[in-house]
C-alpha cells in the first residue's frame, strides 16, 4: 500500500503500524508526534495502530522557533 | 529630617504562569541560532525559564543520531512553550498545538500566534480569536501573541487566556515597543501576565517594557542575531531585571526645568 508521510509517497507493507512506519524512518525512540489524516495517533496506539492505504501521515518534532 | 511622604509602590508579585512561578521574567526562543549548542549556551545565559519552540516534520532523509533540541533544551529543566508560528488560519493553529500537547506528554501549554501576511507578520486576530476558543474549549492554557490593541486584549483575557502576549513591533524587526501608550493600557486593564512579544532589538527596549509594568519578555532573534548571542542574552538578563527592579522602584517624576542635587546653602563663594 501507499501512504502519504510528511508529504512524500512511501510504500509500506498492507497492515503496517504506526510503529512500523517510525522504525523504517529509523526515529525509533525520539520524541515526536504522529497525526493520521489530522488525527493525533497517542504514542501509547502506535504498536497496534494499523495504517490504511492512501492515509496521510504527519510525523513532527520541535525544532528552534520564537 | 524632612518627613518622608507616603509612597505607594507598585506591587511586587511574582510571575506565574499556568500555576507554576518563575524567577526569570525573560522568556526567549530558539530560532535563528547558528547551532544546537549556540543555542543551548544562549538560553543558559539568558537565565529563562520557559522556552519557545516551533513544531515540523520530521525530515525523511534526516540522519537519525543527530541531536534533537529538546536534548539540548530539556524539558526536564526548562517549561517548553510549543508555538503555532508559520500558522495563518486557526484551524492550522489548532492542529499544531495538539501535535505539540502529544509530544510534551500531555503538557497544554501552548504559545498561540496566527499571522495575518507575510511582510509584517502581524497577527491575524479574528484567526488568533477563533482558535483560542477552540482551544481553551479543549483545555489548553493559552498564551496569545497579538496586536497592540487594548480591546482586543481584554477579549482575549475574558475568553480565557492564561498571558496576553502584544507585539511591540512586527516580529524580527528589532524595533523596539512602536506605541508604549497602547501597550501601558493593556497593562491597565489585565488582570493575567503582559508579556510584549516581539519586535526587541537591544536591551533597553526590553528594559522600557518591563519599566512600563510589563510582566515579561519574550525575544528571540534580539538576541540569535546579535554579533554575540551569548553576551547578548546576558544583557538581556539584564535589562530585564533592571527594567523589573526601575518599575517596583518607581522612577522620579520628569520635569522640564533643572534641579540642582547639590545644596546652595553652604557655598563659600
Amino acid at each position: 500500500m501507499q501512504v502519504q508521510v510528511n508529504g512524500e509517497a512511501m510504500e509500506l507493507p498492507a497492515g503496517a503500524t504506526v510503529a512500523a512506519l517510525v522504525e523504517k524512518m529509523a526515529l525509533t525512540g525520539k520524541r515526536l508526534a504522529v497525526e493520521i489524516n489530522e488525527d493525533i495517533v497517542p504514542r501509547s496506539q502506535h504498536p497496534m495502530f494499523a495504517l490504511n492505504d492512501g492515509d496521510r501521515v504527519e510525523v513532527v518534532h520541535a525544532i528552534g522557533g520564537g | 529630617m524632612t518627613e518622608k511622604p507616603e509612597i505607594q509602590l507598585p506591587e511586587d508579585k511574582p510571575l506565574e504562569i499556568a500555576g507554576r512561578t518563575y524567577q526569570s521574567r525573560l522568556l526567549v526562543g530558539t530560532g535563528k541560532y547558528h547551532d544546537l549548542m549556540e543555542t543551548g549556551h544562549a538560553v543558559e545565559m539568558s537565565g529563562a525559564e520557559i522556552v519557545t519552540v516551533a513544531v515540523r516534520r520530521t525530515n525523511l532523509g534526516q540522519n537519525p543520531d543527530e541531536p534533537n533540541l529538546l536534548d539540548v533544551v530539556s524539558p526536564d529543566s526548562y517549561t517548553i512553550l510549543p508555538n503555532t508560528a508559520g500558522c495563518f488560519t486557526a484551524k492550522d493553529a489548532v492542529r499544531t498545538c495538539k501535535l505539540a500537547r502529544e509530544l510534551l506528554d500531555g503538557r497544554d501549554l501552548v504559545k498561540l500566534e496566527v499571522l495575518g501576511e507575510d511582510r509584517t507578520l502581524y497577527p491575524n486576530m479574528l484567526e488568533t480569536l477563533a482558535a483560542a476558543e477552540e482551544l481553551i474549549k479543549d483545555g489548553f492554557k493559552v498564551m496569545v501573541y497579538c496586536s497592540d490593541d487594548p480591546l482586543l486584549a481584554m477579549r482575549l483575557e475574558e475568553m480565557g487566556c492564561i498571558a496576553i502576549m502584544p507585539l511591540g513591533a512586527p516580529i524580527g524587526s528589532g524595533l523596539g515597543i512602536q506605541n508604549r501608550y497602547n501597550i501601558r493600557q493593556i497593562i491597565e486593564n489585565a488582570n493575567v501576565p503582559v508579556l510584549v512579544d516581539a519586535g526587541v532589538g537591544t536591551a533597553s527596549d526590553a528594559t522600557i517594557a518591563m519599566e512600563m509594568g510589563c510582566d515579561g519578555v519574550l525575544m528571540n532573534s534580539a538576541i540569535a542575531h546579535a554579533k554575540d548571542p551569548i553576551r547578548m542574552a546576558n544583557a538581556m538578563r539584564l535589562a530585564i531585571e533592571a527594567g523589573r527592579e526601575s518599575y517596583l522602584a518607581g522612577r522620579m517624576p520628569k520635569k522640564l526645568y533643572g534641579s540642582a542635587s547639590s545644596p546652595l546653602d553652604g557655598t563659600f563663594f
